[in-house]
């Protein structure tokens, strides 16, 4: 009798994060800004060329970054949520979620020295 | 020398981290070593691949392919652990006694031990393929592979392994009352983590958009960049700057993991009915 009532709850729980999910997703299907900003970076002596970026508040960016070093890059950011192998010789792109004013790191994750900052005044 | 040790270490012990947990998970069970192996060697190779054709992967899903087939690798893991802790819930208890009673299961693991290998394959492949991608690469800028290099990338991974063992030793430490609780649960939170990776890499790529907003911020008492951080991240998924989507998938994947071994779980042997 128990066991029946907890399947029951089980189930009605689950159903219901499977609604939640699906909401989420379909949300996601909204309208897009069409302002993009897009910023260009390279990868050069192990150094991120600009190693500072702007970028406004509130718009999604798209950061393409170049990879001119003789050896592989993973470009990475906590702060902005991302991680991208960028192949010698090859330009990669990740977005970034609007953001609020602050100042967020990036750098190569297979080589720590290498680290710049993305500014939002 | 320190470059390809450290990189090499960094990603042995992530990796090593899950095959410790599947290796404890699977403690006792017949030929499960064959099986782990077998998802190791599937990894390695599937690693090499993967960095041989990390150009061409690139590019796909109009220069989303890296991120694609990074969330559709990991859902698979997700699913797999699942899958795993189902079957667990329904057989643990049979399992456990063909344990006690013959030393070893003959049979009982074989099916999950698959989902378990294909989970060790993809972790492996996952951190290898960065592995060999970044040794490929200093090879090539030096114009061939140095001492120096091979002798680094050897001492990382054999530290990287003894951090396998010592997750395994520590795990089996347990008694094997609650083992199979313990590993459940590890495996539950390991299944959520993925799962809200995989959400990062479809936001990075903007191929999902919705609840992309941080909602935290703890990296100045645990950074993802530290090797705790790190850590705990293949661990359980921690995030220092996690988004909203991520936290939903989070606690989703948690529950719905509950809510199916609850489902399937073992009926109660000998319960009178009434009609």
């Amino acid at each position: 009798m128990t066991g029946r009532a907890l399947t029951g709850n089980s189930l009605r729980i689950g159903a219901t994060i499977f609604a939640a999910a699906l909401l989420a997703l379909s949300a996601s299907a909204r309208v897009r800004a069409d302002d993009t900003v897009s910023l260009s970076l390279v990868l050069k002596n192990h150094q991120f060329d600009p190693a500072e970026v702007h970028a406004p508040p509130g718009k999604q960016i798209a950061i393409h970054v170049k990879n001119l070093n003789d050896i592989v890059s993973e470009f990475e950011s906590n702060d902005l949520h991302f991680e991208k192998i960028v192949p010698v010789g090859s330009e990669v792109t990740v977005y970034v979620h609007p953001l609020q004013p602050g100042r967020y790191n990036f750098y190569d994750d297979f080589h720590h020295a290498t680290q710049g900052y993305l500014v939002v005044p | 020398m320190l470059a390809s040790l450290v990189i090499v270490f960094r990603e042995v012990f992530e990796a090593g981290l899950i095959v410790g947990i599947v290796m404890a998970v699977t403690a006792g069970v017949a030929g499960r070593g064959w099986w782990i192996a077998s998802g190791v060697a599937a990894g390695v190779l599937g690693a090499c691949l993967v960095a041989v054709f990390t150009g061409g992967l690139s590019e796909l899903f109009g220069g989303s392919g890296q991120e694609v087939f990074n969330a559709g690798i990991l859902s698979f893991a997700v699913i797999m652990l699942t899958w795993h802790n189902v079957w667990m819930a329904r057989h643990g208890r049979e399992l456990a006694a063909e344990l006690q009673a013959a030393g070893k299961a003959v049979v009982a693991g074989s099916k999950s031990l698959l989902a378990l290998a294909i989970v060790v394959a993809i972790a492996v492949l996952r951190e290898g393929s960065e592995v060999v991608l970044f040794l490929y690469s200093v090879a090539a800028s030096q114009g061939g592979a140095s001492w120096d290099m091979v002798a680094g990338g050897f001492i990382g991974l054999i530290l990287g392994s003894l951090v396998c063992l010592m997750t395994y030793l520590g795990l089996v430490t347990i008694p094997t009352r609650y083992l199979f609780a313990v590993t459940s649960t590890l495996i539950a939170f390991l299944a959520a983590g993925l799962a809200a990776q995989a959400i990062a890499f479809l936001q990075q790529a903007d191929i999902l958009t919705a609840l992309d907003e941080t909602v935290w911020d703890t990296s100045w008492i645990l950074s993802n960049s530290s090797y705790l951080g790190s850590a705990l991240h293949t661990l359980i998924g921690y995030v220092d700057q996690p988004t909203a989507m991520q936290l939903i998938v989070y606690a989703a994947t948690l529950t719905v993991m509950a809510v199916l071994m609850k489902l399937f779980s073992a009926p109660v042997a000998h319960r009178p009915r009434t009609a």
